[in-house]
């Protein structure tokens, strides 16, 4: 009896030993990717905002509003000037990927407008977007930097506002719509 | 039949071990010191509140222990997003001054491995800082130690709360040293690479709540760091 019980404690070791070995304790859940490939042989991927259903947070000095409600932006000269905006991601088929920061700033030295997006199966990127709009909407940046898969791409990402026209009751206001362009890189980033 | 019980009984105990052993074994996951401790360059240091109701905004899937703040906060509840976070907070100077504002995304980590005493989180902050500009950090984090010396001594105390004092780093990657990678996207920095480290302190927590005092803290290594270090100094 004793030499089957010890025999069950090895056997309980090693099986759960084995499990935490054999099944992931994370398993990520995982969207197939949109990539299409542009006439000039560049990846493009499309990501969009559903405004206002996927805002999470708007912060910024003086607003009336707060989004999410009871948030209390801090009152500092320090962030004079500073709007930060926090979303869920979608990508092409509407469905949320990840999650999205975009930031906007002024001061004396440079401005700023950064994009963060998180997409937690891939990895993240960093974009940089220049302040001046071009034809058709457009304001256009690089991407800075990237994690894990995202992290040996390089590339350039443009940011429009689409406001809706379909006229249906529960139709987002419009979307911010984020294409990034991916240029592999032996380098990469890092 | 007994002895079917009897091998279940010790396959329950010798799981109960397995347990025992990974929560206490002394060798897994260190809390170590932080290689930019001994570093020559200039470093940017930045305070962070770790509790949720102290930051502007926080969120989760609404079913961990780490409540979003305000409460109202839309949660992540989709499949792709359900084991992930996002902060916004104020950051401060190592005087307690209000330096920035902080944006961390934080996911669970597909390579987290319990039996390597590895709880993984893959995450990335975006920092304004109005006197440096922009900076990306990306890390990735292992949580063990801090659940094996905070959450688990919580979870068997009577009162479920721990109170004490713990300190240790989180970052363990992607860098080398186990360090995170920065890189400055805007301001008098732009496109510099530079390195840093997180660390948390905590002084209490609640099965409850979460972390009811606790501080987290950034070093970020300035440009012009000795490029020749020599790695055996940050052995541990």
């Amino acid at each position: 009896m004793l030499k089957t019980f010890i025999i069950g404690i090895v056997l309980g070791i090693v099986a759960g030993a084995a499990a935490l070995y054999a099944y992931p304790v994370v398993d990520q859940h995982r969207e197939a990717s949109i990539v299409s490939v542009a006439p000039n042989g560049r990846n493009t991927e499309s990501f969009h905002v559903n405004v206002p259903m996927d805002r999470i947070l708007v912060g910024a000095p003086g607003q009336t509003q707060a989004l999410p409600p009871g948030m209390e932006w801090p009152v500092d000269p320090v962030l004079e000037g500073v709007r930060v905006e926090l979303f869920k991601l979608r990508n092409e088929r509407d469905t949320v990927v990840g999650v999205a920061s975009r930031t906007v700033a002024k001061n004396e030295r440079f401005d700023v407008i950064d994009w963060v997006l998180h997409l937690p199966a891939r990895g993240s990127v960093f974009a940089s977007i220049r302040s001046e709009a071009l034809e058709g909407g457009f304001r256009r940046g690089e991407l800075r930097a990237g994690s894990r898969e995202l992290a040996t791409l390089s590339g350039s990402v443009t940011e429009r506002w689409v406001a809706d026209t379909s006229g249906n009751e529960d139709a987002p206001a419009g979307r911010i719509e984020l294409i990034a362009t991916y240029v592999g890189s032996q380098d990469g980033l890092k | 039949m007994k002895y079917l019980i009897t091998l279940l009984l010790g396959a329950i105990v010798g799981v109960v071990i397995l347990a025992a052993v990974l929560i206490y074994n002394p060798f897994l996951a260190q809390r170590g010191i932080s290689p930019l401790s001994v570093s020559d360059s200039e470093l940017i240091s930045l305070n962070y509140s770790s509790v949720p109701s102290d930051a502007i905004v926080f969120t989760n899937n609404g079913e961990s222990q780490w409540k979003p703040y305000p409460e109202k906060t839309l949660q992540l509840w989709e499949p792709s997003i359900r084991l992930s976070s996002a902060m916004a907070t104020v950051m401060h100077d190592a005087r307690s001054q209000t330096a920035g504002i902080g944006i961390k995304f934080s996911s669970s980590s597909e390579r987290t491995r319990l039996l390597r005493g590895e709880v993984l989180f893959d995450s990335v902050w975006y920092l304004y800082l109005p006197d440096r500009g922009s900076l990306f950090i990306e890390q990735s984090e292992n949580y063990w130690p801090f659940i094996r010396e905070v959450v688990a001594p919580a979870y068997r105390s009577s009162a479920k709360s721990w109170k004490g004092s713990w300190l240790g780093n989180l970052t363990t990657g992607p860098g080398a040293l186990g360090t995170s990678f920065v890189t400055a996207g805007s301001g008098p920095l732009q496109g510099t690479k530079m390195q840093g480290v997180e660390s948390l302190s905590a002084k209490a927590y609640s099965v409850d709540s979460g972390p009811i005092a606790a501080e987290g803290r950034l070093l970020i290594e300035m440009p012009g760091a000795d490029e020749n270090t020599d790695d055996a100094a940050f052995a541990e």
